[in-house]
């Protein structure tokens, strides 16, 4: 089973490589340097106010009446949403709004209000005009030994490993991961999840 | 662990090897290899062997004494890691850093990508058996570490970016040694084009090898040099102008193809536009304060807040929760080399055996700030 390419690579054309080797000046011309929008140096800077933030919260809260707004700011809104209804909107999120990214998935333990709070951060790349907000989409869920969210990852594949990295730091369980296991911690570990807050460092 | 192939039929056919953690094509870090003769079926990264729960330490520290041990996972690009941390704590904090500050922020930023860039692109060629590549690099990273040592103290861990500003002042009469070296870096820097890039045995080592799409680059959620090699002008210091980035005149080097070669030529571009940015820096850089004083412990508003930078291996972010204490509530670190280790497995499908060096360190890939 050879791959497709491997034809090109070991093809070599030896008058052509003698060709570039004596004339310098016959190199092959340098790849263009693609200089996208979001490159011109010139373009000010996306103004820093919410009006764009607002309009997006408006959008999400308008379409998803389950979907609590807790903060818009200049490039950025954090939504929570109920853990049930988070696919439904992150779909949303990508296909619709065109958050395509995902940057990083964090996880909180909030000890005291007996809860966890799973947060995918989500960046923009295809569509123009909107690379600088990131919308955190977060849901919570109740705190026990291993709560149960559904995973994202068929949504935005990227999240593969940023679950498995909260699945094994927080101990929340995604469920329909392809592979969830640990990705950070030794194979042996047989404590309780160090971020959770109730874990106590060696020594502390 | 999954077994699907080590208990196949094909058994006899396939082989599942470890690639790694010691071995030195791998760094502190393993890759399971299935192999099939010379090809690879199946790869499975297996990182954190360098672990050292940063996050966790972070919550036991206030937020100057989380400025050291923050920069460790990433020791090429200390600034880069400091600066989106700092960064968040500004914002938190709504301090407003005095420009002097700023500037110096961006310098050592620069400095610290080129410095990491140079790392990179000396590994990559050793590691493709371009021997003089690697000695040039390392040799020309020194003049980098020299002119950061002198404003930082330190040759690799600086800790100069802290929230408020930056540690201290640069001395007196740099500029003559940083101009210096700008100007025989420019020069050195088309040598290397000649000599690598242009070389007709390393293109055709490198070209084709390891092609990530455009599509993919973006699903993978790939950051950084892998991005932006792939067809796609992502630059955070230009999508979410941070700092004194939107004064400074410079451009976003992206190439279409996705293969190692163009990684490695993004690199070098953009340490070409590192230097423009410097020379602007130190031309424009303007007097006064170079940081507020927050005292030793410093108390910063409960809230939370996203902050994120272009270091040098890609996205850097910082998700912080703080409670009003003056210790972070919960730090969470997104380093740019654990979003790209999703690539791996992605790109080492089908590769030949020997292909697995030029992929593999043709992505930027720092195992132990992956593992934070």
């Amino acid at each position: 089973m050879l791959p497709a390419n491997s034809d090109k690579v070991a093809g070599t054309n030896a008058e052509q490589r003698r060709a570039v080797a004596n004339n310098p000046q016959a190199t092959p011309a340098p790849s263009v340097i693609d200089v996208g929008p979001s490159v011109s140096t010139r373009r000010p800077a996306p103004p820093l106010d919410t009006s764009r933030t607002i309009n997006l919260a408006d959008e999400i809260a308008g379409r998803f009446p389950s979907a609590k707004i807790d903060y818009v700011r200049p490039r950025r809104v954090k939504v929570t949403v109920p853990p049930d209804k988070i696919k439904v909107v992150a779909l949303y999120l990508r296909d619709v709004l065109g958050f395509d990214h995902l940057n990083v998935v964090g996880g909180t333990d909030y000890i005291q209000s007996k809860e966890f709070e799973v947060v995918y951060f989500v960046g923009s790349i295809s569509k123009r005009g909107q690379e600088d907000l990131v919308i955190q989409l977060a849901e919570r869920v109740e705190r026990d030994e291993s709560p149960k969210v559904p995973s994202l990852t068929e949504v935005w594949t990227a999240a593969e490993y940023h679950e498995r990295e909260t699945f094994d730091m927080l101990g929340i369980v995604f469920e329909g991961h392809p592979d969830l296991r640990r990705i950070l911690l030794p194979e042996d570990w047989n404590d309780i999840p160090p971020l959770r807050k109730d874990y106590i460092s060696p020594g502390r | 662990m999954s077994t699907a192939y080590e208990y196949s039929p094909d058994a006899d056919r396939i082989m599942a090897v470890s690639l790694g953690p010691q071995h030195p094509g791998a760094g502190h870090f393993r890759i399971r290899l299935w192999l099939d003769g010379d090809y690879v079926v199946r790869a499975d990264p297996d990182p954190g062997y360098v672990h050292r729960g940063e996050e966790k330490m972070s919550e036991y520290r206030n937020y100057i004494q989380n400025v050291p041990h923050l920069e460790r996972p990433v020791i090429l690009d200390s600034s880069g890691i400091l600066f989106a941390y700092s960064l968040a704590v500004d914002q938190l904090m709504s301090n407003n850093i005095p420009p002097r500050g700023e500037y110096l922020r961006v310098i050592m930023a620069e400095f610290n990508r080129i410095i990491s860039h140079e790392y990179y692109l000396g590994i990559l060629a050793l590691f493709s058996g371009h021997t003089t590549m690697i000695t040039w690099c390392m040799g020309d990273r020194d003049l980098f570490i020299d002119l950061a040592a002198r404003i930082g103290g330190a040759r690799v861990t600086f800790a100069y970016v802290i929230p408020g500003g930056v540690r201290n002042d640069m001395p007196e009469g740099l500029h003559k040694q940083a101009f210096e070296t700008f100007d025989w870096f420019d020069k050195r820097m088309d040598e290397y084009e000649k000599m690598f890039f242009r070389n007709p045995i390393w293109e055709e080592r490198s070209k084709g090898v390891g092609v990530l799409t455009r599509e993919d680059a973006i699903r993978l959620g790939a950051t950084g040099t892998v991005l932006r090699a792939s067809g796609v002008a992502h630059d955070i210091r230009k999508a979410e102008p941070y700092s004194v980035y939107p004064e400074l005149d410079f451009s976003v080097a992206s190439l279409k193809d996705g293969d190692t070669w163009a990684r490695a030529y993004v690199a070098l571009e953009e340490m070409r536009e590192s230097l423009k940015i410097l020379r602007q820096a130190f031309k424009n850089i303007p007097p006064g304060p170079v940081r507020l004083k927050l005292g030793p412990q410093p108390r910063v508003p409960a809230g939370e807040v996203y902050a994120r930078t272009e270091a040098a291996h890609g996205e850097m972010s910082y998700f912080l929760v703080s409670d009003g204490s003056p210790k972070p509530y919960r730090l969470k670190i997104g380093v740019p080399s654990f979003k790209n280790m999703r690539v791996i497995p992605h790109l080492l499908k089908g590769v030949h055996i020997a292909d697995i060096p030029l992929v593999y360190w043709g992505l930027n890939y720092w195992p132990v700030e992956a593992d934070h």
